[in-house]
């Protein structure tokens, strides 16, 4: 009953991972519940199961009361028709009595009775009615059966209240189990470093951290709640049936590996089909998904016709094999349930021919079909934990990955702290590679005094973040020092150190908050008069106010409801109330409207001043004014100098300038 | 979902017919069993005929075989006419939304539009095959149940009138508490999805201003959330479940007991009580299994509405009855766009998107569009391949009404760029090749080198073959702008639209290509939207549009003399000097 909302398929071609993950939780598709897995095996399964049962460790007190509970619910529900079965035989006992009663009148003893059978040659009947309780002349012993009844009833109900118990505890140890998983896999992203998130796919780490946990939770849901249960009714189911009749037994236990092989194999066949229904569904979803937003241009183009051909011919192939899925699946059901009535109808004609030769009493056959009926399910639904639990510790190992990954390297005991910032920053012999063999940064010798700019610039994918990179250590530098006010940034703890910095960035990051939380951003238990002076100084006071419910206005994630500009300016808000020292800046490129793009410039500008600022430079009078300017191109720094001087040189730089802002090109030498 | 379920499942009705009859002899069947085990214990065991045992054993046999080939059979049917009703309705809501207009496409929104054609339909599909089976079968062995029970024996079926609303009516409490638990949960999830989302793609930010405390305060609030109402739904179960099986239990012992009154008063045969026993439980079950699955029919019946929707939206914009004749023009005349006193506003709208737009546009010639965002330039040139219609105006291509052209020739005539490149997933000659199938590689190239795109082409490991992902994403942004670029001019078009195509270039690639394009496009008429202003001051003439009407008209020169607007952008952007 997994309420999945309508969030599902837009992503799925663009992040193949979590389409699978949606998959995997068999989203929209229709399977029996639990039987059928999706055939994704996990690298080392053994390993990884372990470790997932060994986050139920700090459960195990718990989970040996549940198994406790578990037991005497399951010993009481599988005991109870037992008991029953003593007040089916007293009121069976009964009938024949009555019947007897007329046939030979009140007056006759069992034995006579057995005698009489014996000699009007019925042998059998004489057998069975010399196996029962009679009570010629009397009918049904009430009493005893009211006080079966009552035992029973009793018995019943101390079953549920178990089972409600152990259900109780075991919703428990699932949910904090999975908590635990949550929260130490958020712990960890926390510590990872930068590296980790710049090297994979959002949408990946991301599965990872949704839909594989999701997975995980709804697994552990399904089999723990299940699994001790079922296979506790397996064993007690079995024992008593032993006890009742060795032979009528066997004969189940034969049905035993038959339905759970039958079960198991159609399982295993049907998993095939599904597999192939969800990688046929992704291929018809990713069409449907590309058609639908390259709309306009497959009209423009002419191209109809052929889109709904396509469109054909996946529908047709998705039929096919969901058709086949959902047959294959759907007779499990039915097949298990033959098997379940092949058993029962042996134990129909066994039970009754036991019976009627007095080997058996009437009560414990009916006992035996209700444990021949009570069988089924719980070998259903361990023959399926297998395929299950695959799908999941794939997750787990996945999630597990994760949190393995390298850490950065912890924080300084005793972290430097720089009280008053005047600005400066040295650049020592500072040299870094992402990829252990191509060095990008040599020797890099740089002296920024107190409020002067630095300018990047250099071609789109010239690496003109790694500098912010570094600077922030967000990652490490591989040799010499960056110092700020002449101490060493890796001193400091990287928090310290961050607290130094302003940053706007032109990727624009609001988070789902209101305008005023996500300009508090910058700076914790910031107060509405500083937040306000902040969004004046930003520009973003006068078009907050023009908002429907101003500062308290919802950011949506993909916010539609301001524009790209008006977010620029938000996290340039949030820079003023940050208030640092230092600022690093990211020029944005992206089309701005020309109003906002002055409000932009104005608000910047001013931000810059009397601070000492790393400009990822797009715009000509940034590049002009700014004291140093470092060329960057293919990762390394390959020039570095004044506006002037690098002009002068006609080097990278010149080419560069002249490409970029042809129609401003004006010789300075 | 009636409308839906009706018209695309009653040419399976056949089927249908047959998938109730078989469920309808599987009930027979199932309830058959118990009455053949009370007549082996009535007739058979107290008697002592071990034959008659025997015999009825092998009914019992066959029966059950029957039953379990009705079940394959039924199963075989239900899921192909099941899953046959999902691939035709997702067919016609393709077909449907293909014939939309832009228009159309807004009022549901793209993302929703799929939502609609995939998880929507699945949800349906889904609800059918269960309705196929289990919610046909369910009814019918619940019934036939009680009947069973009745002949067996009246009184004692009064049992049921005390046991079954009982049931029902924890069922329906239970459900009723679950349906909020559920959606609560559901938004949890989202929640805790949301957060997560964050932190990965603000994980710079988060680093930049040390906020990680904050943020880990952020998801352990949503973690605790998520956790304890996860805690109750489970606890729901863990209530739930024990209780119905206590309720199924107390009915037996129950009847149990009261039986024995009806036995003892010789009212009821012995073996009937155990047979009693077993329809009760069928019943029970059966009842069970509607009452949980029809908690699933509202969200069926929501996404069959949300795709009924979809299906009942007629296309505001269709091919004229009778198009007007082309008009025999050489080729070097084609093209001529000619906006008449156009209107146009959203459908509900208010105001005006664009009004009294008035303008030639000429073969052989630019012509640039400019304003500020929200001034309509994007809807104007949408307006020119229909994606919506003038609401009052007209325009005029060749001197031909556009809406009595048939699209098809209409979009003959037009080479578009849009704003965002959208690539299809395929090979780099195969989305040159999406307006002109037959284009050879020559012409491919031809357009690649108008487009600035030759090198980094020939510098792909596959050049032309190279793989595209979806959208295009596996090139650059400048690449796949290209590459659009090029994939209009291999259509060879009379007018060519380029919707603020150029901004992803760098200034040297652009003009580039506008050198290259007024090079070898002589005769077409080129639409140019742009924000930059370095890439249309060169235009031939240049349309400045401020809040949906045109405020100047000329060439860069004229407008900087005459215009407010016009001056206002450009000194935005260039230095007087270079303005000039």
């Amino acid at each position: 009953m997994s309420a999945k909302g309508e969030r599902t398929s837009r992503q799925s071609k663009r992040a193949p991972a979590s389409q699978a993950a949606a998959a995997r939780r068999g989203q929209g598709h229709f399977g029996p519940p639990g039987l059928v897995g999706t055939g994704e095996k996990a690298k080392n399964f053994k390993g990884s199961f372990r470790r997932l049962l060994g986050q139920l460790r700090p459960e195990r007190k718990v989970l040996v009361v549940v198994v406790l509970l578990a037991a005497v619910a399951v010993s009481c529900q599988v005991g109870a028709p037992k008991v029953l079965a003593k007040a089916t035989d007293a009121i069976f006992g009964g009938a024949i009595s009555r019947q007897i009663n007329h046939y030979a009148g009140d007056v006759w003893t069992k034995d006579q009775v057995v005698q009489q059978l014996e000699a009007d040659g019925q042998h059998d009947r004489a057998q069975m009615v010399a196996s029962l309780d009679l009570r010629p002349g009397k009918g049904v012993d009430f009493g005893y059966v009211g006080r079966i009844v009552i035992i029973v009833t009793a018995i019943y109900l101390l079953s549920s209240l178990f089972a409600w118990l152990q259900g109780f505890l075991m919703a428990g140890i699932v949910q904090r189990t999975v908590y635990r998983l949550r929260r130490d896999v958020d712990a960890k992203v926390a510590r990872l470093p930068l590296a980790f998130f710049d090297g994979r796919a959002r949408g990946d780490i991301l599965s990872r951290l949704t839909n594989d946990i999701d997975n995980i939770q709804q697994t552990m849901q399904q089999v723990l709640t299940q699994i001790i249960s079922s296979f506790l009714t397996i064993i007690g189911v079995l024992g008593l049936m032993f006890w009742i009749s060795p032979l009528l037994a066997v004969i189940s236990l034969v049905v035993l590996p038959v339905s759970a092989g039958l079960a198991m194999l159609i399982a295993k066949r049907s998993q095939k089909q599904f597999a192939l229904q969800w990688e046929r569904t992704g291929d018809l979803n990713g069409h449907v998904e590309e058609m639908f937003t390259g709309h306009n241009i497959v009209k423009i183009f002419g191209r109809q016709n052929e889109a709904i051909a396509v469109f054909d011919d996946q529908n047709a192939e998705l039929f096919d094999a969901s058709f086949r899925a959902q047959f294959i699946s759907g007779i499990i059901m039915p097949v298990m349930m033959f098997v379940s009535n092949l058993n029962y109808v042996a134990v129909c004609v066994l039970g009754g021919l036991r019976v009627a030769s007095g080997t058996m009493s009437i009560g414990d056959v009916t006992a035996f079909i209700q444990y021949v009926q009570q069988f089924g399910q719980p070998i259903t639904q361990v023959a399926s934990v297998a395929n299950v639990l695959q799908s999941a510790v794939a997750s787990a190992e996945r999630v597990f990955e994760m949190l393995d990954e390298a850490e950065e390297s912890p924080d300084p005991v005793k972290s430097a702290v720089l009280r008053e910032v005047a600005g400066r920053i040295t650049f020592e012999n500072v040299s870094f590679r992402y990829v252990p063999d191509t060095p990008l940064i040599d020797n890099l010798n740089l002296d920024v005094l107190p409020g002067q700019t630095v300018a990047i610039v250099g071609p789109t994918g010239a690496g003109k973040t790694t500098l912010v990179n570094l600077l922030m250590r967000f990652y490490e530098i591989d040799g010499g020092t960056i110092a700020i006010d002449g101490v060493d940034t890796r001193s400091m703890a990287r928090s310290e150190l961050r607290h130094l910095f302003g940053m706007v960035l032109q990727d624009a990051w609001l988070f789902s908050g209101t305008i005023r939380d996500n300009i508090a951003y910058g700076r914790e238990g910031a107060t509405q008069e500083q937040i306000q002076a902040a969004a004046e100084a930003a520009h973003v006071h006068h078009f907050a106010r023009t908002l429907p419910e101003g500062y308290d206005t919802k950011m949506e994630e993909d916010s539609t409801n301001i524009s790209q500009g008006e977010r620029q300016l938000l996290t340039i808000a949030r820079a003023f109330l940050a208030d640092p020292q230092i600022l690093i800046l990211d020029e944005a490129t992206s089309s701005v409207d020309t109003r906002t793009e002055v409000l932009i410039q104005r608000a910047m500008a001013r931000l810059l001043k009397g601070r000492t600022s790393f400009v990822i430079a797009h715009r000509l009078s940034t590049i002009r004014d700014a004291d140093v300017i470092l060329v960057m191109n293919q990762g390394a720094i390959v020039e570095q100098g004044t506006h002037q001087e690098l002009l002068c040189n006609r080097g990278f730089y010149y080419d560069l300038y002249n490409s970029q802002f042809a129609e401003a090109a004006i010789d300075v030498c | 979902m009636k409308t839906l379920l009706s018209k695309y499942l009653l040419p399976f009705w056949r089927s249908i017919a047959v998938i109730v009859v078989l469920l309808l002899v599987q009930a027979v069947a199932n309830l058959y069993l118990p009455t053949l085990n009370a007549k082996i214990i009535n007739n058979g065991i107290i008697p002592g005929d071990t034959g008659y045992i025997g015999t009825t054993g092998g009914y019992m046999l066959l029966v059950a075989v029957l039953q379990t080939a009705c079940a394959i059979m039924s199963t075989y049917i239900a899921a192909r006419t099941a899953m046959s009703f999902g691939r035709n309705v997702r067919g016609s809501l393709f077909r449907k939304v293909e014939s939309f207009s832009q228009a159309e496409v807004n009022k549901f929104g793209t993302p929703s539009l799929i939502t609609r054609g995939t998880n929507d339909v699945q949800q349906v599909q889904m609800m059918l095959v269960l309705g196929l089976s289990l919610l046909i079968f369910a009814p019918m062995m619940a019934i036939g149940g009680i009947i069973m029970a009745l002949r067996q024996d009246r009184p004692l079926s009064i049992s049921l009138a005390v046991i079954l609303p009982i049931m029902v009516a924890f069922l329906v409490v239970v459900i009723r508490m679950a349906i909020p638990l559920f959606k609560n949960m559901q938004k949890k999830v989202d929640r805790i999805n949301q957060v997560m989302r964050e932190t990965l793609t603000g994980v710079r930010v988060i680093r930049a201003f040390a906020r990680d405390k904050y943020e880990e305060r952020r998801f352990e609030e949503a973690n605790q959330d998520l956790t304890k109402i996860g805690l109750n739904v489970m606890r729901l179960f863990a209530v739930m479940f024990p209780t119905l099986f206590g309720i199924l239990n107390l009915a037996v012992v129950g009847i149990m007991f009261f039986g024995a009154y009806r036995i003892d008063s010789e009212n009821m045969e012995f073996g009937s009580l155990t047979a009693f026993i077993s329809y009760v439980m069928q019943i029970l079950f059966s009842v069970l299994m509607a009452t949980m699955l029809s908690a699933f029919i509202p969200r069926a019946a929501a996404s069959a509405t949300r795709i009924q929707e979809v299906l009942d939206v007629v296309p505001g914009i269709a091919d004229p009855d009778e198009p007007a004749p082309t008009p025999d023009l050489t080729d070097a005349l084609r093209g001529l766009v000619e906006f008449k006193d156009v209107e146009f506003r959203y459908p509900g709208a208010e105001d005006a998107v664009l009004s009294r737009i008035s303008f030639k546009a000429l073969p052989g010639q630019t012509t640039a569009i400019v304003g500020s965002t929200g001034s309509g330039k994007s809807t104007l040139i949408s307006l020119i391949p229909r994606l919506y219609d003038v609401t009052s105006g007209s325009i005029e291509i060749d001197g031909r009404d556009i809406r009595m052209m048939n699209r098809a020739e209409l979009w003959q005539h037009i080479g578009f760029v849009p704003q965002k490149a959208f690539l299809f997933s395929g090979t780099v000659a195969s989305n040159l090749r999406y307006g002109k199938e037959d284009a050879t590689e020559e012409e491919l190239w031809h357009a690649l080198d108008i487009a600035q795109g030759i090198e980094f082409v020939q510098a792909m490991p596959d050049g032309l073959d190279e793989p595209i992902a979806q959208g295009g994403t596996s090139v650059s942004g400048g690449q796949r702008q290209r590459l659009a670029i090029a994939r209009a001019l291999v259509k060879n078009a009379d007018v060519y639209i380029f919707d603020d195509s150029l901004s992803a270039l760098d200034f040297k690639t652009d003009s580039l290509l506008r050198a290259a394009l007024k090079r070898e496009v002589r005769d077409s008429t080129i639409i140019v939207v742009a924000q930059r202003v370095s890439s249309i001051m060169h235009a031939d003439q240049i349309i400045v549009l401020d809040e949906g009407t045109i405020v100047g008209l000329g060439t860069h020169q004229d407008l900087l003399q005459t215009c407010e607007t016009y001056q206002e952008i450009v000194y935005s952007q260039l230095s007087a000097e270079e303005a000039a």
